[in-house]
């Protein structure tokens, strides 16, 4: 029995890291100005992890290895040297770890975005994404899903049609943004909790009712990466899907100027 | 006293009904939890091989019920979670186990207030009751997952089963709450009170230290979620807005209240959610501890160092709720000392497994199908608890939090881990719950299938979550690049109907056991516990007139002078 277990453990080490050396699924390349530092946290977790998971499971395939069929047993109560040992070796280990990440997320959060990032504004609804513009006058215009919102006349985010400042805004199902510039988005739900997820840009973020979230990341090449909603919000969940198109500059304005005519602007 | 004298006079007149079904000892009402938790683990486990089945092969058509739809296969998440976390593994190993072996293993034949612990368990039969009627409600069970956030859980119109069903769930999880207090208390003053002479605090078998310092979380974190419950049951039905802020539209309809806060829930929620997985984990630890030194015939290595890494993982465990919400919206600077909590609660988990490999270490080791789980335990708790300092770095954890990283993350270290101990728990003790034996090579067998099939379904998982594979999704085919991770959903689901299959085995080895095996002698294992001095089954009354007095700790195993390998807790000599 003793050697089945072993030999179960074996497979367990073996099918395992083969599992992760092979990767049938991955991570999909990182386009965003940050995805390079969450990368390599990330690498620097799987090897830690997986040091520390092979040696756990050696160590306790030794442990059954050794045994004893007759003979006595040392008696022992424990070993506060070899105890203290470990706890300081864990702990440092550990923490040295998260210290490392601790960078990472202060550059993600407390770092302001530059000035001339794009203001968006994402609202999430079940089961749809709208990205909202200010157009040329920089403003959005005032909300009140409450009294406005009608997704069938075109104005699902219930703009104010009285407030100067919404009429040039533009609604959009998908999230348009030029290449090289940072994005500022304002996070925000009129029914239930929502969460954006970008795994290209390795950005996520809850929509949450009630609060506006702001959050920001810069896309650094261009091409059209996928969002999922990574919060459960109801039956249509698993299908609430939008897309990021990163283009030009160029291309963006005129992006822009397409959007900004009178027919399609409310 | 008063309370006494009502249970002996229940003995000696032994009506069928007062025995086995209205009693008050400690015994049977451990044994109807433990048979509550066997309907309810069949009942999530079908759940979730119909969720499984469902991804990989939505076309498939149930017998009468027809295909799986979004709402269905969202309610059977919801109920598979509630039901395993709640009702299979809050209940078998401290309500089920801890009912019926804290007093024995303290030397006692009672509990401090056996009434408050009957009406636990008929309050958790209720609550058990209410929840699955859910099923059969107009619109269905809830569909709002185990953790249940407004606004989602709390406007009705968000969909099919938050009508309903979903003020079934927050009744039946109200009733829980209470039931689970009035058993934290009981445990408690026991264990306080209640000991034999000469058991000592550090005398005690780990399993008492962890029923103890579990019934301290339980206290503690489900008069939270009483709170808790109570209030999103009022913002449902009474008008108030707790959790839902102004300016709502929910399914086209203009929701009335102002001025409330999702987040709240989710802080309230999780101040007992974390807690929770540990009142889920921590009679397993002890049950491995426990186990291992019986099998190694070998103390526990370090003894105190567990006791100590128990309690340390008990406090810090109230410590680090954040985790769950670094991207909720919670202010960023909170994250810096949630993450560095829940790095340091890993310290203490740990020792623990240092520990577990020292007391093995050098044994002469009995392969009985006990400690084959409880190794397994160590291998799945080694494998679970590593992903955790990665989830604990915000940076990372917006990456893979809600995906099935997290999926894999806590089926291996609470899931499979915990149903682990329970199967060692089940083998070790099933001789002095129904004086025969279970059947060891059925329980071998039963372990092989478990230990691959639990790794084979839960290690790809990380691989879906990597690829950022949002959980709760009920189909694959909504998003483009999840659509492109079926194969490897198969393998997952292939790997599950097959690890369940192998449940069957258990359930023939249970039932055959129970009638037809061996019968045991009084000490099967050559124990050294209180427990193991009764006869097999154990008599109605446990110790009877009969006082034990302690003399050691609970783990003399191979002394140095002795005669035999083990030194009951109550032989004679010091
Ligand atoms: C027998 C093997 C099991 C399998 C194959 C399994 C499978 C699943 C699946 C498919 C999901 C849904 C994932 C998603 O769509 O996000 C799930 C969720 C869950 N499972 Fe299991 N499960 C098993 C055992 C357990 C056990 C023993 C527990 C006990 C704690 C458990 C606790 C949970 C919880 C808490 C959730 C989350 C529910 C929610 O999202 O609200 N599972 N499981
Ligand atoms: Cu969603
Ligand atoms: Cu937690």
């Amino acid at each position: 029995m003793a050697i089945a277990l072993l030999l179960a453990i074996l497979l367990v080490i073996l099918a395992c890291v083969y599992l992760f050396i092979a990767h049938p699924v991955w991570f999909p390349a990182g386009v965003s100005a940050h995805a390079a530092g969450v990368d390599h946290q990330f690498a620097v977790a799987f090897w830690l992890l997986g040091a520390l998971f092979v040696a756990g499971h050696i160590a306790l395939g030794i442990s059954l290895m050794r045994a004893r069929r007759r003979g006595k047993v040392t008696y022992t109560q424990g070993d506060w040297r070899l105890e203290a040992l470990w706890t300081v070796l864990i702990a440092v280990l550990f923490f040295g770890f998260n210290v490392a990440g601790v960078r990472l997320w202060s550059q993600m959060k407390f770092q302001q975005p530059e000035s001339d990032a794009v203001q968006v504004e994402v609202t999430g609804t079940q089961f749809e994404w709208y990205f909202r513009y200010a157009g040329a006058d920089g403003k959005l215009g005032d909300t009140d899903a409450q009294r406005f919102a009608h997704p069938e006349e075109g104005n699902p985010l219930g703009i104010d049609p009285d407030d100067p400042a919404g009429k040039d805004d533009m609604v959009s199902t998908s999230l348009v943004l030029p290449v090289g510039r940072d994005v500022d988005l304002t996070l925000r739900s009129n029914d239930v909790i929502h969460s954006l997820f970008i795994p290209a840009m390795r950005f996520k973020q809850d929509a949450v009712p009630g609060m506006s979230i702001h959050a920001h990341f810069r896309p650094m090449q261009t091409g059209e990466y996928e969002i999922s909603c990574a919060e459960l919000c109801g039956t249509g969940h698993y299908r609430m899907r939008a897309s990021v198109k990163v283009v030009s500059e160029a291309e963006f304005k005129q992006w822009v100027k397409s959007k900004e005519l009178p027919s399609t602007a409310k | 006293m008063e309370e006494r004298s009502t249970s002996s006079t229940a003995v000696s007149t032994p009506g069928f009904l007062r025995r086995c079904v209205f009693s008050t000892d400690h015994k049977v009402v451990g044994l109807q939890y433990f048979f509550l938790s066997f309907a309810a683990v069949l009942i999530g486990t079908v759940l979730s091989l119909l969720m499984r089945i469902h991804l990989v092969w939505p076309t498939v058509s149930l017998p009468f019920f027809g295909t799986i739809k979004p709402e269905n296969y969202l309610a059977f998440l919801t109920m598979h979670g509630t039901l395993m976390v709640f009702f299979v593994l809050s209940t078998v190993p401290q309500s089920g186990f801890g009912n019926y072996f804290l007093p024995l293993q303290l030397g006692v034949s009672e509990m401090a207030f056996p009434k408050l612990n009957a009406a636990g368990f008929w309050t958790t039969l209720l609550s058990f009751l209410i929840l699955i009627a859910a099923f059969f409600v107009p619109g269905g069970a809830s569909g709002a997952g185990w953790t249940q956030y407004p606004p989602l859980s709390a406007i009705a119109n968000s969909g099919p089963g938050q009508a309903l069903g979903t003020d079934l769930w927050l009744v039946s999880m109200g009733l829980f709450c209470v039931a689970s207090v009035m058993g934290a208390i009981n445990f408690i003053t026991t264990t306080l009170k209640m000991r034999t002479p000469g058991m000592d605090l550090m005398r005690m078998p780990l399993t008492c230290w962890t029923w103890f310092v579990t019934a301290i979380l339980s206290l503690l974190a489900f008069s939270v979620l009483l709170a808790a419950v109570i209030l999103l049951l009022l913002d449902r039905n009474a008008g108030t807005a707790f959790f839902v802020p102004a300016g709502l539209i929910v399914s086209g309809k203009a929701v009335a209240q102002t001025g409330g806060s999702p987040l709240l829930w989710q802080h309230l929620f999780w101040f007992f959610g974390h807690p929770e997985v540990y009142i889920a984990i921590l009679p397993g630890m002890g049950v491995t501890s426990h186990v291992l030194s019986v099998f190694s015939r070998k103390p526990v290595f370090g003894y105190r160092a567990m006791v100590w890494a128990i309690v340390a993982i008990g406090f810090l465990g109230f410590l680090v709720w954040g985790h769950h919400m670094f991207v909720s919206g919670m202010n960023p600077y909170a994250a810096f000392a949630f993450s560095a909590l829940t790095t340091a609660i890993a310290v203490p988990s740990a020792i623990k497994t240092f520990n577990w490999i020292g007391t093995i270490w050098d044994g002469r080791i009995r392969f009985t199908t006990p400690l084959l789980f409880s190794v397994g335990f160590v291998s799945l708790f080694i494998t679970g608890g590593l992903t955790g300092p990665l989830l604990a770095q915000p940076a990372l954890d917006i990456y893979l939090h809600d995906t099935y990283f997290v999926v894999a993350h806590f089926h291996l270290i609470m899931a499979m881990a915990g149903l682990f101990a329970i199967f060692a728990a089940t083998h070790f003790w099933f001789p002095k719950m129904f004086g025969r034996m279970m059947n060891e090579r059925l329980g071998a067998l039963h372990f092989w299938i478990t230990f691959l099939g639990s790794y084979a379904i839960f290690m790809p998982m990380h691989l879906l979550g990597t690829a950022g594979h949002p959980r709760r999704y009920s189909e694959l085919t909504g998003v483009q690049y999840v659509a492109a991770m079926a194969p490897l959903q198969k393998f997952v689901t292939v790997a599950a109907i097959i690890t369940m299959s192998g449940q069957i085995i258990f359930l023939v080895n249970f039932f055959w056991s129970m009638f037809k095996g061996p019968t045991a002698p009084a000490n099967p294992w050559e124990c050294t516990t209180l427990e193991w001095t009764l006869p097999s089954p154990t008599p109605a009354g446990g110790f009877g007139e009969h006082v034990p007095m302690v003399n050691r700790g609970a783990y003399e195993y191979s002394a140095p002078g002795a005669e035999t390998d083990y030194l009951m807790q109550d032989a004679p000599g010091s």
